[in-house]
């Protein structure tokens, strides 16, 4: 057991120099069996072990992860957090989550700086607000905190964006005051340091190569440090959702895509919340740090590369340009893609896999981050329980056969519009 | 002022002296040369104290002398055009320049936010994850603030930029990234074979090392042959020397980022140039000769101003004509570093000592010492002092285990190279590590790249030069040019002799990554709590994440991590680089694409005819319609809209719909295309016809609608809405081209040819006969209603396409004509209607009178619903395949709980309504249970005297007369609506077929 | 990325706009008379197989065929072969119905269409 973190502890280690502190989590060696084993050590697949264990009492738990603890997407995304979505399904999950990130310091006693900055997307037209009224509305009446703002209201809110000359002038916003960012790294470490703590075996280094089944059910995983049988699998491996379903034989409603992100240099505080440019692809929050943290739009062609091209870069750019015309001389660090599973309808799917025994947490779009504690709770009840959480009950593999697709931005079978 | 520079060597140097120039720094007015960088020109003004760090505001002075520099960045410039985070190094020095140290208060002198160093036993790497916990709201209400404006480092100016930037485009057969001897000797092959080229340099100057260095080529000073070269390059047509040019970014199929900064030299770029240029350059090859990065050596208070890389303190003294300090002395693991001697004393710069880690020294180094009158030690420096910010001694721990104390005011420190190994990581391939270099040198490189010189981890001269002759020459080849080469220049034979050297240990902080102030102690505390993958470091300790990109501390923390894990560095992990290897500007990726010019402005042919005519104009898309003629007198816009719809259905009005998509399908298999395009059927549609079409997605799920008439036999008229033109022009294709192949059609995108008026009301024909040819016949039995044909225009014949459909639910037509004469005839329709009170109106009108009639638009087209919903489910043909005809009848489909498009009427006539509110059972409490729908398009209806709604409700067809509750609650409204048939007015649609 | 169009040449990626996959073929919907019950076997087995084309995809981590359209150009929709792990293009190929008519339809009768079935 690692001392509890607090300031106190830190200054009776700073009087030994830090020289007593213990490792954040146990970095494990793979047992034989486990009850269950997560694939992938990122912020869900940590997460669901930490729920295994402390919601459902199941700490026979591993965590497999092929490089090091949130090297994919938990450790590539812009950090924010948010539960402004439209469609049943959508909205009392991410509230979930949502709720879950407002007590995650003090569940995790690891602080991982979970800031409700609020965030504010823009208004450009009519039809625009017409469609952030009816998401405001939908948020408003499932509880959870919406504010529609007129152009006056934005401007004396976010004074320095471009009111004077622009090519689609801000006629408003949609405000969620609880949204807002986190640090991603900590929210990884946070739950690999709980998780540990209850007993989980995090194991890095250790690459899933096969799944071994029995007459219909999982049996155990071929992995690169040996076979590790298990009682039950879950995959939150998003972005490679595609490729370690293969191992089983499952072809999957979902297509990986590359995100581009990209910080600045360090600045003083220049941007208090989170904004989103409705007429553009721009997102941008400023990090504790003082980098102006920002994305846009996948670069929209099928990849595994983690790395992006150019005309994104220009088109995010020019997107931050056009409403904040001051960041010109603000200089881009550092570029970098992440791979999104990108599912047919924009939508995750949490769900029991064709195969017995096999869950699946895949399909997360560029809406994982946010959804990391609610994801890691749901999963772990549907592993559990075998049966979904009920406020996940709609994210089902075969909602797609079905035609019970959940599709916000309503593009359709095309991944890389959503 | 140039007079007063006490550390300016009387000679020397590439400075233009006869060119005086002063700037500012802290408001304090300091002189230099032309030629100077702001960091140079400090230097020779004995500036030392220039910058406080992040975190601990320690005292920091100038590092380097180059791209890499970690400490000494400024805020450059005032106003609008105040930068943060500018590096002074690498800062061109103009006339009347002004630069401000940040991150301190209230001066560089006395920051009081240095009381962070008391704090510093608490403030180790990654201690914020382990507090400021509790309670729970203190972080956003008082943690947090704190932290961010403690944290950031320069301010940057919070208004727009008034300076411009562009992007262009650049092609070559090879493009050499660093204008050093590797660069341009790689150029020169190139180039005299042949091949198209272009040589990027950052710096404002090309010759690398060679500017700086007092090296011999060919047996002569090396700046003779760098002139030389560079005028050969200057003479050939096809080679290109770019300077104040950096490579930032490899992306893929060999297309290169490259960032010019055009005009950062002067105070305000010149009238109609751009600051800044960002160049996709295509090239077949790319040559990365960007040379090598020295690292320093990790010790106590190493960041302590006067401390400086070896090679700086050779820039300053040789390039710049400026003495970093007066008595200095060298502490080194290499033969390199020994240079640094023979640069001062040429110059006159007294050495104090030289400290040579290295186990063995060669004896003829230790005579040189004898000969120079300096003490040669060996050993390590483990400390140094003087004070608060200075620098006078240095404490030298002896080989035998003695310590030693030697004077110095500046200590250059060299341990060795790092092969700038940015761009050929780019591709994410990883780097390997050389053990007789102890560096990472390019592993795989991205496809088309090859490196040279010390990029490459050839550390001498005359390495350089063969290496960057036999990369031109091989790139030339590998593009076609076999033509000669010429002879490669030649250096005198050098051995690189090292012995790795990382970290003294010692008492006091010693800093691996000075910007962030990361210490050898964090290194290795994140080692114990378990963060000891090489990116578990850097995202703990933020070692390499602050503006050089780890440029001077990567490595070194590497190593410290390696030697505290107990693990070989190859076996500890790898450097990675990610794009952009400099920063740069937003503004430049942005280039143009900002305020009025970020998009592209759509007029229609007929829009300066509506601006004269006063009117507002809307954005749709890239497009500006008018929204709204104003008449003088009406006091709201909904004046205006009330005015247009009653003058439409009382009597005619006009507008303009250009903007809908147009498309031409013709050949001998349009309409069985069409068939399968279409929900419901157009190959049997009459030629003279027009038909309303809905067309699905493939997932069932509506795509778009329109009017498609058949000109004919083979010949049909699709007409598109305005958002979707585009993605059905290209769904079009697709089907045409790759689904069915064989069908004998073809598509065409006429939106741009043709100018389209909807011209309604009872008094419709009356215009148009006043417009149109005497011999066109358009009486209801010569022009009924859903008919389509080519017409004649009255003097003169223009051909025009007219159709007799409508939106409005009016006698109707839609008048095509080319599109050079759109101005004329929106003017000739004022002119022919002016008897029967003609009057244009607007997108609003168009709004109102469609949801009046109750037809869906990009509301309830909204990608989520099926043509069932829409109450279009009986257009659906049983007999065709046709594009989501399977979809369409999945079970959640068809289902009959589904939201469908109804009419919403307020109870209580005098209610607004607004669209986005949601449809609840009257008096159910809002959640999730009771929310059965939303109310899509809301307007204000003239006739019927109230506010009209369209939504998507529930089982809705099911429930017209039942009233229900709409809740708004972010407008703070609730009221009873009914709950009725979309079709508000005309139902029976007697008025269109008029 | 830089993509050789057939017809262009070598253009920059922005140029184009993406499908995805390639390799489904469309199943032929042509309905039954009279039409199928929806509950009926055929039926779903029809669903399931437009299922599979509409919502499975390959996302193969190495080569793949995948649709382009070249919208900023010619408007020829092109099969480019691509690495999705290296982004390279090895193959361009216009799609078969680019230009003119290949093939002629074959006869639209009720019994020749009874006869493809």
């Amino acid at each position: 057991m690692t001392p509890k973190y607090s300031v106190f502890s830190l200054v009776k280690n700073a009087f030994s120099g830090h020289k007593n502190w213990q490792k954040t989590w146990r970095d494990a060696k793979p047992k034989d069996h486990y009850d269950v084993v997560i694939v992938g050590g990122g912020g869900h697949g940590l997460a669901t072990a930490y729920f295994l264990a402390k919601e459902f009492g199941i700490t026979n738990v591993a965590v497999l992860e092929k490089g090091w603890i949130g090297s994919g997407n938990a450790g590539r995304n812009t950090t924010i957090i948010r539960s402004n979505y439209m469609l049943p399904g959508n909205t009392g999950f991410y509230e979930l989550s949502m709720k879950l990130w407002e007590r995650m310091e003090q569940d995790l006693n690891y602080n991982t700086m979970v800031s409700q900055r609020g965030i504010i997307n823009l208004i450009h037209s009519d039809p625009q607000r017409d469609a952030f009224a009816r998401r405001g509305n939908a948020m408003r009446i499932n509880g959870i905190d919406a504010e529609l703002l007129d152009g006056v209201q934005v401007r004396r809110m976010l004074p320095f964006l471009n009111y004077d000359n622009a090519r689609f002038p801000i006629q408003g916003g949609l405000v969620q005051r609880r949204g807002g960012t986190a640090r991603h790294d900590a929210v990884v470490w946070g739950y690999a340091h709980a998780a540990s703590e209850l007993g989980v075996d995090i194991i890095q280094n250790c690459e899933v190569t096969g799944i071994r089944r029995d007459k219909g059910r999982v049996t155990a995983l071929e992995t690169s440090r040996g076979t590790i049988s298990a009682g039950k699998v879950g995959l939150a491996v998003a972005g490679n959702s595609s490729r370690v379903a293969a191992m089983a034989g499952l072809r999957l409603p979902i297509e990986s895509h590359v995100l581009q992100a990209f910080v600045t240099e360090a600045i003083k505080p220049l941007l208090p919340n989170v904004i989103t440019f409705g007429a553009g692809h721009f997102y941008v929050s400023q990090s504790d740090k003082g980098s102006l943290v920002f994305g846009g739009d996948i670069d929209g062609y099928n990849s595994y590369a983690q790395r992006g091209n150019l005309p994104v870069v220009e088109d995010v750019c020019e997107g931050g340009m056009a409403i904040m015309p001051m960041i010109g001389r603000i200089r881009l660090l550092r570029s970098w893609g992440g791979i999104m599973d990108m599912s047919m309808d924009g939508t995750p799917i949490i769900d029991k896999s064709p195969v017995d025994g096999l869950y699946l947490n895949a399909g997360w779009c560029y809406g994982g981050f946010k959804a990391t504690p609610g994801s890691g709770l749901v999963f772990a009840h549907l592993i559990a329980k075998d049966e979904p959480h009920h406020e996940a009950a709609r994210f089902r593999l075969d909602r797609f056969e079905r035609g019970a697709m959940i599709d916000e931005k309503g593009q359709g079978a095309q991944p890389n519009l959503h | 002022m140039s007079g007063l520079q006490p550390y300016r060597l009387s000679k020397g140097g590439v400075i233009d002296r006869s060119k005086p120039l002063s700037f500012a720094f802290d408001g304090k007015n300091y002189g230099g040369f032309a030629g100077d960088t702001l960091a140079s020109a400090l230097v020779a003004n004995g500036v030392r104290l220039v910058a406080r760090s992040f975190k601990y505001h320690r005292p920091r002075g100038i590092l380097t002398a180059g791209s890499e520099e970690p400490n000494a960045l400024v805020e450059l410039r005032t106003g609008a055009r105040k930068e943060a985070n500018t590096r002074m190094t690498v800062t061109e020095l103009y006339d009347g320049l002004e630069a401000a140290s940040q991150n301190r208060w209230p001066s560089l002198k006395r920051d009081l936010l240095a009381v962070n160093q008391l704090a510093s036993p608490i403030f180790v790497a990654g201690f914020y994850y382990k507090t400021f916990m509790w309670p729970a709201k203190f972080w956003e209400a008082i943690y947090e603030p704190m932290i961010r404006r403690a944290a950031g480092l320069g301010d940057t100016a919070k208004l727009a930029d008034p300076d411009h930037y562009e992007k262009a485009w650049a092609h070559c057969d090879v493009l050499i990234a660093g204008a050093g001897p590797a660069g341009i000797a790689a150029a020169l092959a190139a180039g005299r074979a042949g091949a198209r080229v272009i040589l990027a340099e950052e710096d404002f100057a090309a010759g690398g090392r060679l500017l700086s260095e007092a090296e011999e080529i060919n047996g002569k000073p090396g700046a003779e042959w760098l002139k030389k070269s560079l005028g050969e390059l200057d003479a050939m047509d096809n080679a290109r020397v770019m300077t104040r040019s950096a490579v930032f970014g490899v992306y893929d199929g060999g297309t290169y980022g490259v960032i010019e900064r055009v005009n950062d030299h002067l105070p305000v770029p010149p009238a109609h140039q751009p600051r800044h240029r960002l160049i996709r350059v295509v090239a077949k090859r790319c040559i990365v000769a960007m040379g090598a990065i020295e690292r320093p050596v990790v010790f106590a208070n190493n960041d302590r101003p006067g401390v400086m890389m070896a090679s700086a303190v050779r820039s300053y003294i040789g390039r710049f004509g400026a003495a970093p300090g007066k008595n200095i002395a060298l502490f080194t693991n290499n033969n390199d570093g020994w240079k640094t001697v023979d640069a001062a004393m040429a110059a006159g710069v007294n050495i104090s000592a030289v400290i040579d880690a290295r186990e063995e020294l060669p004896p003829e180094l230790l005579a040189r010492g004898k000969a120079g009158n300096f003490d040669v030690l060996n050993g390590q420096v483990s400390s140094v002092d003087g004070g608060h910010d200075g620098l006078s001694k240095v404490e030298v721990r002896l080989a035998g285990g003695a310590v030693a104390r030697v004077d110095a005011d500046c200590l250059a420190v060299s341990a060795g190279w790092n092969p700038a190994i940015g761009l050929t990581c780019n591709h994410r391939s990883k780097p390997e590590w050389r053990e007789d270099i102890s560096a990472f040198a390019p592993g795989i490189c991205p496809d088309g790249m090859i490196v040279a010189g010390a990029a490459n981890g050839d550390l001498t001269l005359a390495a350089c030069l063969s290496g960057g002759h036999k990369a031109g020459t091989a790139a030339a080849r590998a593009c076609g040019h076999t033509g000669r080469n010429g002879t490669a220049a030649k250096a005198a034979k050098e051995t690189y002799q090292h012995t790795p050297l990382w970290h003294v240990a010692g008492k006091g902080k010693a800093f691996v990554d000075q910007q962030h102030d990361v210490t050898a102690s964090d290194v290795a505390l994140a080692n114990r709590e378990g963060f000891k993958s090489v990116e578990h470091l850097k995202r703990y300790t933020t070692l390499g994440m602050a503006t050089d990109q780890g440029k001077t501390s990567n490595v070194s923390g590497l190593a410290i991590m390696a030697e505290v894990s107990g693990r070989t560095i190859p076996e500890t992990g790898t450097t990675m680089y990610r794009p952009p290897y400099v920063p740069v500007s937003i503004g430049a990726f942005a280039g143009h694409h900002r305020d009025e010019a970020f998009h592209a402005i759509r007029l229609t042919p007929s829009h300066h005819w509506a601006a004269e005519q006063g009117a507002v104009f809307v954005d749709t898309g890239l497009w500006k319609r008018a929204q709204w003629y104003p008449k003088p007198g009406e006091r709201t816009w909904l004046e205006s809209v009330n005015r247009e719809v009653l003058t439409v259905r009382n009597g005619v009005g006009f507008c303009d719909v250009t903007t809908l998509g147009k498309i031409d399908v013709m050949g001998p298999d349009a309409g069985s295309f069409l068939d399968r395009v279409y929900i419901n059927t157009f190959s049997k549609l009459a030629v003279g016809k027009a038909r309303y079409g809905l067309m699905l997605r493939e997932d069932g799920i509506v795509m778009d609608d329109g009017t498609t008439s058949r000109l004919s036999d083979d010949h049909y008229f699709m007409t598109t809405t305005t958002a979707k033109a585009g993605p059905v022009m290209q769904h079009l294709e697709y089907c045409r081209q790759v689904l069915w192949p064989e069908l004998d059609v073809q598509v065409t995108s006429a939106s741009e040819q043709w100018a389209q008026f909807s011209i309604a009301g009872p008094k419709t024909r009356e215009v148009l006969r006043e417009l149109l040819d005497p011999s066109e016949d358009i009486s209801n039995e010569g022009f009924p209603f859903m008919g389509a044909r080519e017409v004649k225009l009255r003097d003169g014949g223009i051909i025009c396409r007219l159709f007799r459909i409508s939106f409005s639910g009016e006698l109707a037509f839609e008048i095509s004509v080319p599109c050079a004469y759109g101005d004329a005839m929106a003017r000739n329709l004022m002119i022919a209607g002016e008897p029967f009170g003609i009057i244009p109106y607007g997108t609003e009108a168009l709004g109102v009178m469609r949801i009046e009639k109750g037809h869906a638009a990009g509301n309830e087209l909204n990608g989520m619903t099926t043509a069932g919903d829409l109450g279009l489910g009986g257009m659906m043909a049983k007999k065709k395949d046709y594009i989501g005809r399977v979809m369409a009848g999945r079970e959640e489909m068809v289902s009959p709980d589904r939201m469908v498009m109804v009419g919403i009427k307020p109870v209580n006539r005098l209610d607004k309504l607004y669209a986005g509110g949601h449809v609840i059972p009257k008096g159910a409490k809002p959640g999730a249970e009771t929310d059965q729908g939303y109310v899509t398009s809301v307007c204000f209806s003239p006739m019927l005297g109230q506010y009209l709604g369209l939504g998507m409700v529930a089982r809705g067809r099911e429930r017209f007369g039942e009233i229900v509750t709409v809740c708004d609650p972010l407008r703070g409204k609730t009221y009873d609506c009914e709950i009725c048939n979309p079709v508000f007015y005309d139902p029976e649609g007697g008025r269109q077929r008029g | 990325m830089r993509i050789n169009c057939p017809y262009c040449g070598e253009r920059d990626a922005a140029e184009f706009s993406y499908l995805g996959d390639a390799s489904p073929a469309r199943p032929d919907a042509t309905p039954n008379d009279p039409p199928l019950d929806p509950a009926s076997d055929e039926a779903k087995a029809l669903r399931a197989k437009y299922h599979d084309y509409v919502y499975l995809r390959d996302n193969a981590a190495g080569f793949m065929k995948e649709s382009w359209y070249h919208g900023g150009g010619c408007r020829a929709w092109l099969t480019v072969e691509r690495n999705t792990v290296t982004h390279e293009i090895r193959k361009v190929e216009a799609a078969p119905g680019v230009g003119a008519t290949v093939v002629k339809p074959a006869p639209k009768t009720a019994a020749a269409r009874k006869a493809r079935r």
